[in-house]
């Protein structure tokens, strides 16, 4: 065996002194999470990395709702979870359709439409949470589960819809061109021959809708009060509303709340990551 | 109109024309549910708030409040603090992940789990980590030095700082990946010849690096900054605006006014950020829309 030289060692060496203070750094506010839900409530506050008694004793009770603060835990991840996949659907639908319209279909004034669906993405969602609130307000949506669907289908639209149009471009206008000579309508262009060759951009785009969503915070506590009503992050947030929160159930709460969306985006990870947003920055 | 659309429908092979017109109809018809969603949920909220906005007298009571200038100061404070030194660690790390070892591949798997997890418990872990008498922080120090530590964000400049200290932690591993994807598009061959020319690693990054990815930097740059004004999370579930509202950045001000049912400050206070957001906004449109 050859024994690596001198600068070789230095060379792992130095990344080695990169690569821990990024783990650290990268880890410790998950782990003090990981760790609270795991400690039996006297052991949390004792400021040990690793627990006396380590315990799935928080995760029962969070399950079986045995507390105060936890008592509509079910509901409002139902609630998550439907709101979640409505606003996912919704956007996709919107989204399809409009970028089917505008790329291929070349609907007069679709550049204009695509400009406008621009602009309202780049401008920050927080900007626009106080006029949203007023308005569902006027249209008699507040505490109703289609304020906070609707508010993310509008944030999420934009995007999506120029993420499908990127993609749709790049289909080969004879396809479309062969279709209609075999006498193909419209819709069927849509539905046999558009959507089957757009699969993978239209999956990124549902993930993208639906993480969206389910990560909300700041419109679902805005549009959404009642406790059966609420979505789990505001339901999160209210644990903080009392000086005596069970930070070890909040800690397991928002461990549980933060599972479903870290594994679909690992499991979606190449769609996530180069395809979506490398695009949002092209040089 | 209709009688176009069923004459097309029953003679084979129509017109040009008529099969435009066909189009056009599915085009404007399949383009209608989100020009109706754009109307309901961004036209007319605009518009509705830039009239509760029109009062010229709002604009002198936000001047007045002392609240929204410190604010509008921490705003600033945390977009040039924030963004640039999470560019630059972002630029630092890319060169980094870049190197091909198995070790690094795995690390960077992990490395982006503060973006793929969601903003809200993350963000209340590290305030519990920060609390003056149970939080783990001060435990270690206590434990270490026999002190109590600093009430952390009882302090408006290190409860900024922290709140600083958060978003770069959720959005740094996003920008470390889009500026590696940048990285890993430069030739490589280029790195073996300056190699072959006795280059250092800083003549390398001077050189190589730096010029082919200083436009995907700048673009990154100025979409952070529009992101970093709209970063609500950070500020409102560490600090709460507080200690004494000295924390608030304008998009968590907006919040306030609206709990405290100043509605036409609230929007005043997002008017008063438009000459900033709009025109990297338009910038930003116009890049993407080419």
């Amino acid at each position: 065996m050859k024994l690596p030289s001198l600068r070789e060692v230095g060379t792992e060496a130095k990344l080695l002194l990169i690569g821990i203070p990024v783990f650290i750094w990268t880890m410790v506010p998950i782990y003090h999470m990981f760790l609270f839900a795991i400690s039996p409530k006297e052991d949390a506050f004792s400021g040990k990395l690793w627990p006396a008694h380590p315990t799935f004793k928080n995760f029962e009770i969070v399950f079986y709702q045995q507390h105060y603060f936890l008592r509509d835990f079910w509901i409002q991840f139902w609630n998550s979870t439907v709101i979640a996949l409505a606003a996912g659907a919704l956007t996709l639908f919107v989204a399809t359709a409009a970028a089917f319209s505008i790329s291929r279909l070349k609907v007069p004034g679709g550049r204009w439409v695509m400009n406008l669906a621009l602009f309202t993405y780049f401008i920050p969602a927080a900007f626009l949470a106080v006029p949203m609130y007023r308005t569902m307000g006027n249209y008699g949506l507040l505490n109703n589960h289609w304020s906070l669907i609707l508010a993310m289908v509008t944030i999420a639209s934009p995007y999506a819809i120029w993420v499908l149009k990127q993609a749709s471009d790049k289909l080969p206008v004879e396809l479309d061109e062969a279709a209609t000579m075999d006498g193909a309508t419209t819709l069927q262009l849509f539905r046999l021959v558009y959507v089957p060759l757009m699969m993978p951009s239209l999956v990124a785009i549902g993930t993208y809708a639906v993480l969206l969503a389910w990560n909300e915070y700041l419109y679902a506590f805005l549009l959404l009060s009642k406790d059966t009503d609420i979505t789990l992050p505001v339901a999160l947030g209210n644990f903080l509303a009392a000086d005596d929160s069970p930070w070890e159930l909040l800690m397991t709460t928002g461990f549980i709340y933060a599972l479903p969306p870290a594994a679909v985006y690992y499991a979606f990870k190449r769609y996530m990551v180069g395809g979506l947003t490398a695009g949002a920055v092209k040089s | 109109m209709a009688i176009t659309i069923s004459g097309s429908d029953s003679i084979p092979g129509p017109p040009l024309s008529s099969r435009l017109t066909t189009q056009q109809v599915w085009g404007i018809a399949l383009l209608a549910p989100y020009l109706l969603v754009f109307l309901a949920f961004v036209v007319y909220p605009v518009g509705y708030g830039l009239w509760l906005a029109r009062n010229p007298a709002s604009y002198v009571a936000l001047y007045n409040d002392p609240i929204f200038t410190r604010a509008a100061v921490n705003t600033l404070i945390f977009l040039v603090v924030g963004i640039n030194v999470k560019m630059l660690i972002a630029l630092f790390l890319s060169g980094f992940f870049a190197q091909q070892r198995p070790w690094i591949k795995w690390l960077s798997v992990i490395f982006i789990l503060p973006w793929a997890v969601p903003s809200i418990p993350t963000i209340l872990s590290v305030r519990f980590m920060l609390n003056p008498e149970w939080g783990v922080v001060n435990q270690l120090i206590f434990k270490f030095t026999g002190d109590d530590g600093p009430n952390w964000l009882n302090d408006p400049a290190v409860a900024l700082a922290m709140a600083i200290g958060v978003h770069i932690w959720k959005s740094l591993p996003f920008w470390t990946l889009i500026l590696l994807t940048g990285r890993l598009a430069i030739s490589h061959d280029l790195y073996e010849a300056s190699e072959v020319d006795g280059a250092n690693w800083w003549q390398k990054f001077r050189f190589i690096t730096w010029p082919s990815m200083q436009t995907l930097y700048v673009t990154c740059t100025l979409l952070s900054m529009i992101w970093t004004l709209g970063d609500f999370n950070s500020v409102y579930l560490l600090t709460g605006g507080g200690p004494a509202d000295l924390t608030h950045v304008l998009s968590t001000l907006g919040i306030r006014y609206l709990r405290l049912d100043q509605l036409s400050l609230a929007m005043a206070s997002i008017v008063v950020a438009m000459p900033l957001v709009l025109p990297l906004v338009y910038f930003m449109m116009k890049r993407l829309s080419r």
